[in-house]
Parts: structure tokens; sequence; C-alpha cells
């Protein structure tokens, strides 16, 4: 009979609605689930991913010099020497003194031209510049960090070499005077910025405590903000040192690439005209000639295989300084705040 | 442990653990076919240019090949061919027999050298320098590790700013280092402090700017700012300019010879190449960039 079937037909249709809508509900519940999984999931190996990289890239470096720390490493001789001659016919040696006293070197004046300007610059831009002079310095700034390095590499070799050679008669103009300009001067924007920051970060309650009690704009700075945003402004030159160890086509360029140690027993004792050599710079010149050889069928490397390894070594000791100023800064950040 | 630590270290191990097999797997064996139609070459900073402008006339002659052409030094030549990315390595020096054995062992085949043409090392100083000439002795003496020539006065020569010699040398991966460290230093070490420029070029540029520079380049380098400095091989000999005659003639004693190195008998467009290049055609070349051609 008609009803019975329709109603029949309906629970039927009825089920069949409902079953396809409850299908439907979970797979859109499933598919909401799902995604959130994977985006999160994704978000989670985006952050993981630096640390992931530096791992990588320290065991790629650690693999290609190993066989040197292996075989043919002379600890005392690696660091206290500084004999660089790793394609000699007679006498190979692999001593760094040298290359450590450049990067050191070129570091130092770097941040001897740089600290003083940029903490000037951070404090200028902060505390006596009006607004619309604040945001053509900054972009300003930013221009300068924009420079290619070997652009600032070619300003020290053609620009800055007479006009030393003029002004201090020395031999050359590529020592360590020009590359530690050209270095602090690359070091200039990023520790503005990073300074600029810390700067602007002391609260205003200190800035109109001072007012209050009548101190100069300069002495506000001097003796209230500076100290306040000490933390702050170490971590900026700390910055800016890493900056300057690594830079490799600048020093390349300026300081004339020469296996010396500028400290001598007669004064001046520091001899910023003499030209010097970079960690980084050796490894940029020399890699494209170092080959890179297997391993004899005993496991040993021939002697030529050594010059490779011993330039990822010298990466190593890179890796290394910039880890160490890193922790340095991290503890001394540490250390004020415990202060405080 | 948390679980969000152990994830993140299991993720962290599986990364390194997959990178790790994937570098051991690889293998160094880019060989380039030279029956295609292009040739790579690189290598001698000294014969760059001239390998330029053959590579630019090889174009007008034989449209369907391209000759590419690197720098980088001898060395860096050498080691090309070594790992067998080019067919061809442009250098300044001959192949250590290590160096042979490498790339015997690297590629399958042996190197064989080909003379393309001859430069002399010319040896160079600031055009108001008052030095004339030198020993190979005296030039020993002043570049090499343990030398005891040190100052322009010790040679008799009043140069004007300061006396010390400024010596502009040579990276260690160009043939002109590696030469001029087999013939004039006896295979001794160069003294540290040397000013070690990147290329040909630069030595001159910076002696053209250091009035008290001395520095050793090729002899297709030279400008108006510099210039030669007569070389004798002792003594009471008689003194030689680094010029196509005296090259010819077996007089100066820094020529040496320019090589082309291929990975075994070439053949096909890679022997066409080389053939072209010490024609006629080729070595005419060679003779307007300032080197000396062969076979004279």
């Amino acid at each position: 009979m008609p009803p019975t079937e329709s109603v029949a037909d309906d629970t039927k249709a009825l089920t069949a609605a409902r079953s396809s809508a409850a299908w439907q509900g979970t797979i859109r519940k499933v598919y909401r689930y799902l995604s959130e999984r994977i985006i999160v999931g994704l978000i989670h190996l985006a952050g993981v991913s630096a640390i992931i990289f530096v791992f990588c890239i320290f065991y790629f470096v650690f693999r290609e010099g190993w066989p040197f720390l292996r075989d043919s490493f002379d600890v005392k001789g690696f660091f206290l020497s500084e004999e660089w001659y790793p394609t000699s016919e007679v006498n190979r040696r692999y001593g760094i003194l040298a290359l450590l006293a450049g990067t050191g070197t070129v570091t130092l004046v770097a941040m001897l031209v740089a600290v003083p300007f940029s903490l000037g610059t951070a404090v200028f831009i902060s505390q006596f510049c009006g607004k619309k002079a604040r945001e053509v310095m900054k972009i300003l700034i930013e221009l300068l960090a924009a420079i290619p390095s070997v652009v600032w590499g070619f300003i020290g070799l053609m620009v800055m070499n007479p006009v030393i050679v003029k002004l201090t008669g020395a031999p050359i103009g590529l020592n360590v005077l020009n590359a530690g300009i050209i270095v602090g001067l690359m070091s200039v924007p990023i520790i503005v910025t990073i300074a600029e920051d810390a700067i602007r970060a002391v609260p205003d309650g200190f800035i109109e405590a001072a007012e209050a009690l009548g101190a100069t704009r300069w002495q506000t700075v001097y003796k209230v903000i500076l100290p306040a945003a000490k933390s702050g402004l170490l971590a900026a030159v700390l910055l800016g040192v890493g900056r300057a160890v690594g830079e490799t086509m600048a020093v390349l360029m300026c300081t004339g690439h020469s296996i010396n140690i500028p400290f001598d027993g007669h004064p001046p004792y520091f001899h910023v005209l003499e030209s010097v050599r970079t960690l980084t710079a050796t490894i940029a010149a020399e890699m494209g000639e170092a080959p890179r050889l297997g391993a004899n069928a005993d496991g040993t490397y021939p002697v030529e295989a050594f010059h490779y390894q011993a330039l990822f070594v010298v990466g190593i000791v890179l890796f290394a300084v910039t880890f160490i100023i890193n922790v340095t800064e991290d503890l001394i950040v540490k250390g004020i705040r415990k202060e405080k | 442990m948390s679980t969000y630590c152990r994830k993140v270290l299991l993720g962290l191990a599986v990364m390194v653990l997959a990178l790790g097999l994937a570098g051991c797997g690889k293998k160094d064996n880019g060989g380039s076919d030279s029956g295609k139609a292009v040739i790579s070459t690189s290598g001698s900073d000294t014969m760059v240019n001239l390998a330029q402008m053959w590579a630019e006339e090889y174009q007008k002659v034989r449209p369907d090949v391209s000759v590419e052409v690197g720098g980088g030094g001898s060395g860096v030549g050498i080691r090309d061919l070594m790992q067998g990315i080019v067919d061809i390595a442009n250098a300044s020096r001959e192949m250590k027999d290590s160096e042979r054995q490498q790339t015997e062992k690297n590629t399958g085949k042996a190197p064989v050298e080909w003379v393309v043409g001859y430069d002399a090392l010319a040896v160079y100083v600031h055009k108001n320098n008052p030095i004339e000439e030198l020993t190979l002795d005296q030039l020993a003496q002043i570049f090499a590790e343990g030398g005891t020539i040190t100052k322009w006065s010790q040679l008799g020569v009043k140069v004007g700013g300061s006396d010390e010699i400024v010596r502009v040398s040579r990276q260690n991966s160009s043939g002109t280092y590696f030469f001029f460290r087999e013939h004039v230093l006896g295979n001794k070490d160069f003294k540290l402090g040397s000013k070690d420029m990147s290329g040909s070029k630069d030595v001159v540029e910076l002696v053209s700017r250091t009035i008290g520079a001395i520095g050793y380049s090729g002899m297709g380098y030279k400008t108006d700012e510099v210039k030669f400095v007569k070389i004798k091989k002792a003594e009471g000999d008689t003194t030689y300019l680094p010029t196509l005659e005296n090259v010819v003639a077996g007089h100066y004693s820094l020529a040496r010879p320019l090589y082309m190195f291929t990975l075994g008998e070439p053949s096909g467009d890679v022997k066409e190449y080389l053939d072209w290049v010490l024609s006629d055609q080729g070595q005419k070349i060679v003779k307007d960039s300032g080197y000396v051609p062969v076979g004279k």
C-alpha cells in the first residue's frame, strides 16, 4: 500500500541522507584535523630547521677536514706557527698563527672604527633627532648595509689605498688600517640597528625621572640610558664583531694578502700599516686550487690531499671563533641581567 | 625527556643519517663530453687573455663549436682536469708527477702535454726605481725563505720613500708562482710577508703604485708605469731584457713554455681546436698578445 511504501521509502531516503551527511561530516572532521596537524608540523619543522642546518653544515665541514685532523695534525705547530706553506715542494707546513693575527687585528681596528661611530649614530637617531630626520637616517643606514662587500673591497683598493699612502707615507696602502676601516664601515649598519633598538627599549620612566632631577640631555644619555641599555649595546657590538670576523671579499682585496704578523719589538709595536692575511681570505684564495683527493687503498691520504682538508680545518677554527664570541656574549648578558 | 624533545631529536637524527648516506654514495665523476660542440677550458691567469682571444677567433672559424674559458690559475686548471671537469687545462707550468698520477687514478686517462707558446717571466719595478739589473742569485736572496736581501740599500740603490723592499708575489694557485719558485728559488719556499696577488695584472698594478716594490709577472703585462729589470745568470754575464728576440734565441733565463693539457690523446672537436691553436692563425694571435709563438 502506498503509505507504507512511502514511509519505507522515506525511512530509506532519510537513513541514506543521514548516513551521507554523517559521512561528509566525518570527512570534514578528518580533513580539518589532518590539515591542522600538517600545518603545525610544518611550522615546527621550519623552527627546528635552523638547528638542523647548523648541524648539517658543521657535519659537512668536519667530515671534509677530518682526515687532516686524524693524520697530520700537530696542535702546537698549527696554532703557534706562522709558516703557512701548504703547497711546498720540500717542506709542507700548516701554521695559522699569522692568519689568526690577521683576522684578529683587522677585527680590532674595525671595532675601534665602528663602535664609536655606530653608538654615536644610535644615540643621535634615538635621542637627538627630529622625527623626519630619523626616518631619513634610518633609510641611509640601511643603504650602507645594502652595499655589496666586493664594492667595499673595490673602494678600499682604489680609493683608500692612495689616501693612506699620502697621509701616512706607508710603502703600500693595502694594510690592516685599510681593511679595518672598510670592515668597520661595513659593520656600522648592524650595530646601529640593534643598538638603536636597545636604546629605545629603555623605559620612558627612567628618562623622565632624569629630566625631573634636572639632568641635561647629554647627562641623561651618558648616566641613565647607556648603562640601562648595556646588555643590548654589548649584543650589538658582538654581532658586529661576528660580521667582521666572517668578512671575506673586502679583506681579500684590502689587506694586501700577505702572511705577516704585524707586531714587532720596536715601536709603535702594533704596525697597522703592514699587510696581513685573514683566515677567510686564505680559504677563498686557495680553495680553488686544492684538489679533493680520495684515500689510498690503505686508508691514508696522499700528501697533496692535506691542503684541501687543512682549509676545512681553518673553516672549523672560524666556526669555533664565532661560537666562542656568541657564548661569551650570552654569558656577559646573563651576568649583567643578574646584577639588575 | 619530553615527547617534543624526543621528536625533535628523532627528526635531527633522520636528517643527519639521510645526508650522510647521500654523501657517501656520491662520486666525483663530472667528465665533459668532447663530442658535443662545447670545449671547456680553465686555468692559467697568464694565458687567460690569450685563451679568450683564441676562443673568440675560433668562433669565427667554427661557429658550431664554442670554447669556454675559465681562469683561476694553473693550479685550478690542473685540478679541474684532474677531476675531469674540463677538456683542456691551460697552464704556465708543467704538471707534477703526483698530479699526473692522480689524474690517471681519477679519470682513467693520462694527461697529454701540448706546448702552445712561450712566455718570458719578467721582473718588474717602479719606473722611478734606479735599479737596472739583477742576477738570479740576487733575486733568490730577495724572495726566498732565509734570503738575506731585505733592503734596497743592500743592492746599492736609493729608492724614494722607505728603504724596505716590498715583494709582490702571486698566490699559490698560480703557475707563475710555481715557475718562479722552481727556477729562481730552486724549489725553496718564498719568504713570508710578500703581498700575494691573485692575477698577473694585479702584480704589475701594485708595482706601478708602490715605489719600493719588486714583482714578477708575464712579459705581456707591462705598462708604462713599470720597467723591466734586466736579468743575468751570474755576476759578469750579459744581461737580457725579456723580449721576443731574447726568448727565441734562448738568451733570457726565465723563458717558460705555455702548456695546454688534455685527458689522453684528444679527438674530434678538441683535436681540431688544438691543431688550429698550433697553426699559423693561432700562433699569430700568440704574437699579437705579446707572447712568443712556437716553432720558430
